[in-house]
Parts: C-alpha cells; structure tokens; sequence
C-alpha cells in the first residue's frame, strides 16, 4: 500500500457489469516525503467517503477488488483508508 | 519477500473494516547492503516490529490474508518477520 492525495472523482454512466454504485476517486501517489510521485490512478474508494484534498491509503492489484462488496470486480486500485496521522518512529 | 526499515505508523480511523485494530508501519525498502533505495510501503503488522528494525516484507495478496488470519482482507503487504542477520558476500 502507498500513500495518495484525493484529486478528483470520476463519473461514468457506461461502465462495464460490476462497477455500479462504486465511487471512483482520481489518487495522485505521494513518495515517502509526500511528495507528488508518479502518474494518478482512478481507484475505487473502499471507505465510500474519501473526499478531495484528502490524505489516503490505497492497494493495488487484485486485493483492490477484495476491499469492495463484490469482490469479482473489474478494480485495479482501491482506497482503503483516510489517513488522520502519519507519525514518524 | 523484501528486507525494509520501520520508519514511521499510518493512524488512520475511516477505513475499510479489515484494518480496524491492526498496525500500519511505513518501511523503507533497503537493498543488499541494508541501504534505503528510496522506496517506501505501507505494511500491515504481524510480527510486533518497532521503530528502526530491519523486517521482511511480504508483497502477495493470498499469504497475507493467510498471515493476518482474515480471507476477506484487501491486504497485499504485511511485515512477516523481524531480521536478525543478513549474511552473505557484499
């Protein structure tokens, strides 16, 4: 899992079977220094209330799928958590 | 599998269910001398790691929801082992 910055949401009425009702969220990746890192991705947002400008954790790859209600899912990267706090060790 | 340092935790309380009561820990990827490659990841905890300490990272999804004992997890990175000693040739 990677740290992301909330840019956008993304609407779309044609869509292919299994992705109704899911929020698509556009997530810029942040580097360790949360910097802006690399090309957006349009995740599914697993926590259905993830807003713009929000901190976030996202997971990419077929758990993506697991984290929404149906989990035979065209989903390639889903948000999974709002981050209220990164702490440094 | 990837060797990685514990540098600092997620806190985070809207989130997919899976994750409630389970620890976040940001490590950074080292290569084979133990050096920070630059990379980071977020890791789900298994093993009780704390700050600094060299760990074993897993990256696939079907161990780590083996690992963290849920099979509904959307979970692909957990931390499965705190580091003793690399040994080799360097």
């Amino acid at each position: 899992m990677h740290l992301g910055r909330v840019k956008g949401t993304v609407v779309a009425t044609v869509k292919s079977p299994g992705l109704e009702g899911i929020r698509f969220l556009v997530v810029q990746p942040l580097d360790r220094a949360r910097k802006e890192n690399g090309e957006a991705v349009v995740c599914a947002d697993a926590t259905l209330q993830a807003g713009v400008g929000e901190l976030v954790y996202f997971v990419g790859g077929r758990e993506a799928a697991v984290a929404l209600p149906q989990e035979f899912v065209p989903v390639d990267h889903s948000v999974v958590g709002i981050v209220d706090q990164v702490e440094d060790l | 599998m990837f060797l990685a340092r514990v540098y600092g935790t997620v806190v985070s309380t809207v989130n997919h269910s899976y994750f409630d009561g389970r620890t976040l820990l940001l490590v950074d990827r080292v290569d084979e001398n133990l050096e920070p490659t630059g990379g980071y990841m977020i890791a789900v905890d298994s093993v009780q790691a704390g700050a600094g300490e060299l760990v074993l990272v897993l990256d696939e999804g079907t161990g780590a929801r083996q690992v963290t004992g849920d099979p509904k997890g959307p979970v692909r990175t957990v931390i499965v082992g705190i580091v003793d000693e690399v040994d080799g040739p360097r």
